[in-house]
């Protein structure tokens, strides 16, 4: 009879043990990086990698969720090597080859978020539980963004927002797992203050009509400062519901008001809507308080100012990216883009484009899909020849800082899409604002299966 | 005084849309006895009548310039509208001019449409219990819109009015009060006066005519006009296609003041029950009336003062006047007696 218990000592048996780990091949997921590469939300095992883009293709941003689906149609062809690569062959990282995401062959599914915040939580958990999206993005509504946030941090995938401009994204409602390439309206406020000042000197009185929620209160709040702190008095602030449609009954109050400006914290067909109206009342050849009464729509697009058509005129705004940039990055993804469509790309395209660039770059870093690794590969993440110029993804926010372009409605477009000029710009520094200038929380790494 | 004037004309026009179409569904109901849902479908294919016209008409023929090029260097594309390209100025004209000329192809269109919903569908159902009579047609709307949405898409498709009246009209100077106080859009003042013009003729039409005559005679006692030898089922089919084309009407016209898409009916439908049900079931001078009110009520409704005093009263000030109405007098303004009180 052997005696094992003689045989083998505490020290030996933890030897045996480690030496037997090793031989049985676990080391090198010890030792790499990838160690934790199957303990994610829908980890990619084939040779593709599925990415989920949640737009709206119903609703008041219907337009602008149309256009993103497009950029995003773009930017998997450009990513998988097809086309003429659109922006990649300027963009400062060298990570991006033609050949997917790490090898693999990106696919994607698309879903309608009916600009709604529970259509669009539905949308993108059914992308990510059904269809296996790795990385979610889209938006074209800070409810909608913000609601889909949420959702991909509880489930520990990457949300790469696209059109959301409500400060609360990367503000009070900022997320580990959330990332916002696009600016925000206390951007656009200091962007677009001193345009109007100039324009229309600091004894001002407006009346803010607004959509009613988080992007429009935001959005007020941020014109309300910029243009106080011009001088200007604040009239009246009106909510309206987003798509009213009709603003009829919102507007013939202004005309009584004692105000001189009507700021339209409006987007999407509302934007449109509102400010055709407001044009069709008279508003912009009236004469109040012993000046030209003007309209100032803060933020703004060239698919905003193709539908208002001659209401643009002359009107102020900001805009994240103008496709008629002539850096180039802009001018590659123009031409990609109008080769494909056979229409320039509006800022929500854009900003969508360059979204998802940025993942697949920050994959290709990393060296790695596992949340955590990428989280921190777009963390203070400097970058360029993406059309903003120098551009800093901040770690402590997830929110990008770049250049902010004020924009005017031109009076003589020279055809179709030439809509707007950019008037001014406001630099990244003027922009840049400190962290806790907005309170919020990012939330853990912590990775999560679904 | 100013801002309460500028509001009474703002209740004008959305006024006079819900004047027309609950004109239509009292017609339907005090001829044929149906409550009809589908009626707001009506309304909304009316709007596509205007927006199918602009599209045949603004069919893009496209050639390509070579000595210019696009933004992204392609050669560059030129578009030309089919209506300007075999009638060169006239055809710009007839563009500009689209939504009231759409009326010429919404009338036959909304009649045909009014005459074969009632013989298809609604005639069976005409000695069925109100509550059948209301799934049926609100079924029947929800198709409509799916086919429209299907042909149309889902978004809103702007129609713009014709460039003679953009712009707006300083209404306060004509009235003595301070010039540029109180402006209106010109299209909104049009679209009050076509509301009034077409509310006149349903009624000098009824109230004039052989026809509308007998029609009356029938909605009062449909037996003894049979009785008579009338045949009084054939007369209120054209009513319901007559009901059809007041909507239809109403609805190419409000074309430019709310870019239409699938569900505008339904967005209307709701309001306009309301104003059926406050001016009165079965009364067409009620549901003119109570249109008309209830339009200015939720306009002035929407005034900053009384906003600020009461929040969200502007969506909620039609049903808290229908409940009102209803607790007061629950036949409603002009109601009839007699009428759904089996």
């Amino acid at each position: 009879m052997t005696n094992f218990k003689k045989g083998i000592s505490r020290r030996r048996l933890i030897k045996t043990g480690l030496a037997g780990v090793l031989a049985t091949g676990v080391s090198p997921y010890i030792f790499s990086r990838s160690a934790f590469a199957q303990e994610f939300c829908n980890a990619p095992t084939g040779d593709t990698v599925t990415l989920g883009f949640n737009v709206p293709l119903t609703g008041a941003y219907a337009d602008e969720g149309a256009d993103e689906l497009r950029a995003f149609e773009l930017a998997v062809e450009h990513l998988n090597g097809e086309g003429d690569g659109g922006m990649i062959p300027h963009f400062s990282s060298d990570a991006l080859t033609g050949n997917g995401i790490l090898g693999k062959r990106v696919a994607y599914v698309t879903g309608d978020t009916q600009t709604q915040s529970d259509a669009a939580r539905d949308s993108a958990r059914r992308m990510i539980e059904r269809d296996g999206a790795l990385m979610i993005s889209g938006g074209s509504s800070s409810g909608v963004a913000i609601a889909v946030q949420g959702l991909c941090q509880e489930m520990g995938v990457i949300f790469m927002a696209a059109l959301t401009h409500s400060n609360d994204t990367t503000g009070k409602d900022r997320r580990r797992y959330g990332f916002r390439h696009f600016f925000n309206a206390y951007q656009s406020g200091i962007g677009l203050g001193p345009q109007l000042g100039d324009a229309y000197g600091t004894d001002r009185r407006a009346y803010h009509l607004t959509a009613d929620y988080t992007w429009g209160w935001t959005q007020e709040e941020s014109m309300i400062a910029a243009t106080e702190a011009l001088g200007w008095e604040t009239a009246e602030t009106v909510r309206t519901p987003v798509g009213a449609g009709d603003f009829s009954q919102y507007i013939t109050p202004v005309l009584n008001s004692g105000a001189d400006v009507l700021i339209l914290n409006h987007y999407g067909f509302d934007g449109v809507n509102s400010l055709t109206q407001a044009v069709q009342f008279g508003l912009k050849d009236r004469q109040a308080n012993g000046k030209n009464f003007q309209i100032v729509l803060p933020l703004v697009s060239d698919l905003m100012a193709a539908g208002a058509g001659n209401a643009m005129q002359g009107v102020f705004g900001t805009s994240n990216w103008y496709w008629s940039q002539q850096d180039e990055g802009s001018k590659a993804f123009t031409n990609s883009f109008g080769a494909k469509y056979g229409r320039p790309p509006s800022q929500a395209a854009h900003t969508s484009y360059v979204q998802t660039l940025l993942y697949a770059d920050a994959a290709e870093r990393a060296g790695t899909f596992y949340p955590p690794e990428v989280i921190r590969a777009l963390e203070d993440y400097e970058f360029d020849g993406l059309g903003n110029g120098p551009t800093l993804y901040r770690g402590a926010d997830h929110q990008c800082f770049k250049d902010v372009f004020v924009v005017q409605g031109k009076e003589n477009p020279s055809n179709e899409f030439d809509l707007l000029e950019v008037v001014s710009t406001a630099s990244r520094d003027n922009v840049t604002y400190a962290p806790d200038f907005f309170e919020g929380e990012l939330g853990p790494y912590d990775p999560a299966m679904c | 005084m100013e801002a309460i004037f500028a509001q009474l004309l703002n209740g004008l026009d959305k006024g006079g849309a819900y004047a027309l179409i609950a004109l239509g569904l009292t017609l339907v109901f005090g001829t044929l006895g149906v409550v009809n849902f589908a009626h707001g479908a009506l309304f909304m294919l009316g709007a596509f009548c205007a927006v199918a016209f602009r599209e045949l008409i603004t069919y893009e023929i496209v050639t390509t310039d070579p000595e210019q090029l696009s933004p992204w260097g392609s050669p560059l594309e030129i578009r030309t509208p089919i209506a300007q390209q075999y009638l060169g100025d006239w055809g710009a004209v007839i563009i500009d001019y689209s939504v009231p000329l759409s009326i010429l192809l919404a009338i036959p269109v909304m009649l045909i449409i009014g005459i074969v919903m009632e013989r298809g569908l609604i005639k069976h159902f005409y000695n069925r219990p109100h509550a059948e009579q209301i799934l049926v047609t609100f079924g029947l709307a929800i198709v409509l819109q799916e086919l429209v949405k299907t042909f149309f898409g889902p978004n809103p498709i702007p129609q713009p009015m014709p460039s003679t009246f953009r712009g707006a009209a300083d209404v306060g100077s004509w009235l003595g009060l301070t010039p540029g106080a109180v402006t209106y859009p010109w299209w909104r003042l049009v679209y009050f006066l076509f509301s009034i013009g077409i509310l006149s003729a349903v009624f000098a039409f009824l109230r004039f005519t052989t026809f509308g005559m007998v029609v009356r005679a029938g909605m009062a006692d449909r037996e003894t006009v049979r009785l008579l030898g009338i045949d009084i089922d054939r007369r209120f089919t054209l009513m319901f296609g007559l009901a059809a084309v007041v909507a239809g009407l109403a609805g190419v016209m409000y074309t430019p003041l709310l870019p239409p898409n699938y569900h505008l009916g339904m967005e209307f439908l709701v309001l306009s029950f309301v104003v059926v049900v406050v001016g009165g079931m079965g009364s067409l001078p009620g549901a003119v009336a109570a249109g008309f009110l209830l339009g200015i009520l939720q306009s002035f409704a929407s005034m900053t003062a009384i906003k600020n005093l009461i929040p969200g009263i502007d969506q909620i000030i039609i049903y808290l006047l229908a409940v009102v109405i209803l607790l007061v007098r629950p036949r409603g303004l002009m109601g009839r007696r007699g009428v759904m009180e089996s």
